[in-house]
């Protein structure tokens, strides 16, 4: 019976596997086919059922009709993406912390009040905001420039931090802020060398929130830039010209998951280390 | 010495109500009261967390609402464990005397000797959540008493923990606190043996208000309202309604105590409140037994009397069930009266 149990719980995970893990290996399989493997059907194996070709990988590191350099728009992406994570973790987790500890009122705007302005900025449609946010780049002459783009990631992914780092510091207990301060700290003093030491798994789950969202966006990259700066989901698109090539399409795509299946990584070890692990009962 | 002027606060929950009081250093003050008494939010307006809305604070003639929580000398042990859990059991000592600006080393030596003088010698390097909820205590108690503050507030340190730890750390108290003996030190507890065994001084609240203050023994004796008998005693002290008619005390229902050496108030109605040890099985009176509970090797017997309901507290393990029938004796010597107001009216012929 139980034998029966472990045999039917292992063939359902692989079957999971399998399906998770496909598209990625279909991926790694076309991005090494030329134009011909493509279009014989469902082929895996290199040398054995199709001739490899490394035609797709280099197309990513040429340029010209060649098809497209890929090293560009990598780098623009990478750099939008770390630099408007960054500073909305730093604002995030300060604004957080003010709004999870002390009491504001301005008139009839009260801290439930901001955290759902905080929270609204993600519930308008992105096409809402790409009007108003156009206009505004053109306006201080930042459209399609690296810093444009950061500005606008940061208003996108600062609520993302705040939202997370709200909750993360409701499960700090405040009696732990006001021991720092009977023990000698300033009210500043207790965030940096308590409460902030007492955050770090909320900072790495707001930060990879803040990798995933940036990242990925393709809606404002699309149009916000034009030929400058280009960033990867939208090199990507571009390489759909009359004839799709697969195989720069596949190796792209690989590319452009590999950041964050590292950042997944990274964490994964890192949680397992139990360094995540709640502190606070 | 610790002056408080009319404190009052306007914390929506219990707010404290024009307190009084002096605090004199080398002492152990323990303020008794019940949940919602007020003993934590006057512990934390003392220690600057909460606002005062009227009265002042002196700290030997400084005002210490003029002063930052950081440099009001003071040190607080909160019920809940509160330690620092991303730094090891030595450095959450050494953490105080640290933002003093002492050096590493010094600072963790003397966090050390701290440590042992608290019995977790050898745990230095433990983080606060592989401890024991007594030892997390221990660490949190060993950080206040590091500091040598000159005011040592406790906010019922022991509320947390099991019974047995509870009594352990209990007996271990006196012992500790004299490392901060210099210090004023404040104790609060909804415990009345507690109260009793710690403090130099009783300090009775309920309902925002400082209702007694004085030699714990002596409140105990005679407490002066009907609200501090009620807070100082446990098991409880049972209140019921009685009548003074020509010179004779009687109960509502008509019932005659007798009345020893008690002096009687002029005629009126009078409030008799019975202390648990005023009763004893074997008697002419008819109770029926309402509750039995045991407690260390007593036996606390709640009883329905002809003239009210009262705690008798038995010595020994005795077996009751609700509903048994037994006859019991009230010994009028240990019976106190308190007018209708609640003030105590208590007087003996010596």
């Amino acid at each position: 019976m139980r034998r029966t149990y472990q045999t039917a719980k292992y063939l359902c995970l692989l079957g999971w596997s399998t399906f998770v893990v496909f598209p990625f290996l279909w991926a790694l399989s076309t991005s090494f086919k030329d134009a011909n493997a493509v279009t014989s059907g469902a082929t895996y194996i290199p040398w054995l059922e199709f001739e490899p070709s490394t035609k797709g990988w280099q197309s990513l590191f040429s340029s010209g009709s060649q098809g497209i350099n890929i090293v560009t728009p990598f780098i623009n992406s990478a750099m939008v993406t770390l630099i408007a994570s960054v500073i909305s973790l730093i604002l995030g987790t300060l604004a957080a912390y003010g709004l999870s500890r002390y009491q504001f009122r301005a008139g009839f705007v009260k801290n439930s009040d901001i955290t759902f302005f905080f929270i609204s900025q993600r519930i308008m449609p992105p096409i809402v905001l790409a009007i108003p946010f156009f206009l505004m780049l053109k306006e201080i002459g930042a459209l399609d420039t690296i810093a444009g783009l950061v500005l606008v990631y940061i208003a996108l992914l600062l609520p993302i931090a705040v939202w997370v780092m709200i909750d993360f510091f409701g499960s700090i207990p405040p009696e732990l802020d006001e021991m720092a301060m009977i023990d000698g700290c300033t009210p500043i003093g207790a965030f940096f060398r308590v409460i902030l030491p007492n955050s770090v798994a909320g900072i790495v789950v707001a930060g990879m929130f803040c990798l995933i969202f940036g990242w990925n966006d393709f809606f404002f990259a699309f149009i916000l830039t034009f030929t400058k700066t280009q960033l990867l989901p939208v090199a990507i698109v571009s390489l759909n010209s009359s004839v799709t090539p697969w195989w720069s399409l596949s190796a792209f795509a690989l590319i452009s998951v590999t950041p964050l299946a590292l950042v997944a990584v990274v964490v994964e070890r890192f949680m397992s280390r139990g360094s995540l692990a709640g502190a606070f009962r | 010495m610790l002056t408080l002027e009319n404190l009052s606060t306007s914390d929506p929950k219990v707010p404290l109500q024009s307190l009084s009081a002096h605090f004199e250093a080398g002492k152990i003050y323990t303020i008794l009261g019940r949940t919602g008494a007020g003993k934590t939010e006057l512990l934390r307006t003392l220690i600057g967390l909460d606002e005062i809305s009227e009265g002042a604070v002196y700290l030997d003639g400084d005002d210490l609402l003029r002063t930052p929580i950081r440099a009001r000398q003071m040190a607080m042990v909160y019920q809940q464990f509160i330690n620092y859990p991303h730094l090891n059991v030595l450095d959450n000592v050494a953490f105080p005397l640290r933002r003093k600006g002492q050096g590493k080393a010094a600072a963790r030596a003397r966090a050390k000797e701290a440590l042992a003088l608290v019995g977790l010698g050898g745990f230095e390097t433990r983080m606060p959540p592989e401890l024991s909820g007594g030892q997390q205590q221990r660490v949190a108690l060993a950080r206040a008493i590091v500091k040598h503050a000159r005011i040592l507030l406790m906010d019922e340190p022991l509320a947390n923990l099991d019974y047995k730890l509870r009594e352990q750390l209990r007996e271990e108290f006196p012992r500790l606190l004299h490392e901060n003996a210099e210090g004023i030190i404040l104790y609060s507890t909804t415990e009345p043996a507690e109260a009793m065994q710690l403090g130099n001084e009783l300090i009775v609240m309920h309902e925002g208000r400082i209702v007694a203050q004085g030699d714990p023994g002596t409140l105990f004796d005679a407490p002066p309202t009907v609200d501090v008998a009620r807070v100082i005693s446990d098991p409880p002290i049972s209140i019921c309604a009685g009548e003074v008619t020509g010179g004779v005390l009687h109960f509502a229902d008509g019932f005659l105590p007798g009345q020893a050496d008690l002096i009687l108030p002029p005629d009126g109605p009078v409030q008799i409140a019975i202390r648990p040890d005023a009763l004893s099985i074997g008697g002419d009176i008819e109770a029926r037994v309402s509750l039995a509970e045991f407690s260390g090797s007593d036996t606390i017997v709640h009883l329905n009397l002809p003239f009210g309901n009262a705690v008798m507290l038995v010595d020994g393990i005795h077996e009751f069930h609700n509903g048994d029938s037994l006859n019991v004796a009230l010994d009028p010597n240990a019976l106190m009266l308190f007018s209708q107001s609640g003030n105590n009216i208590t007087e003996r012929a010596d």
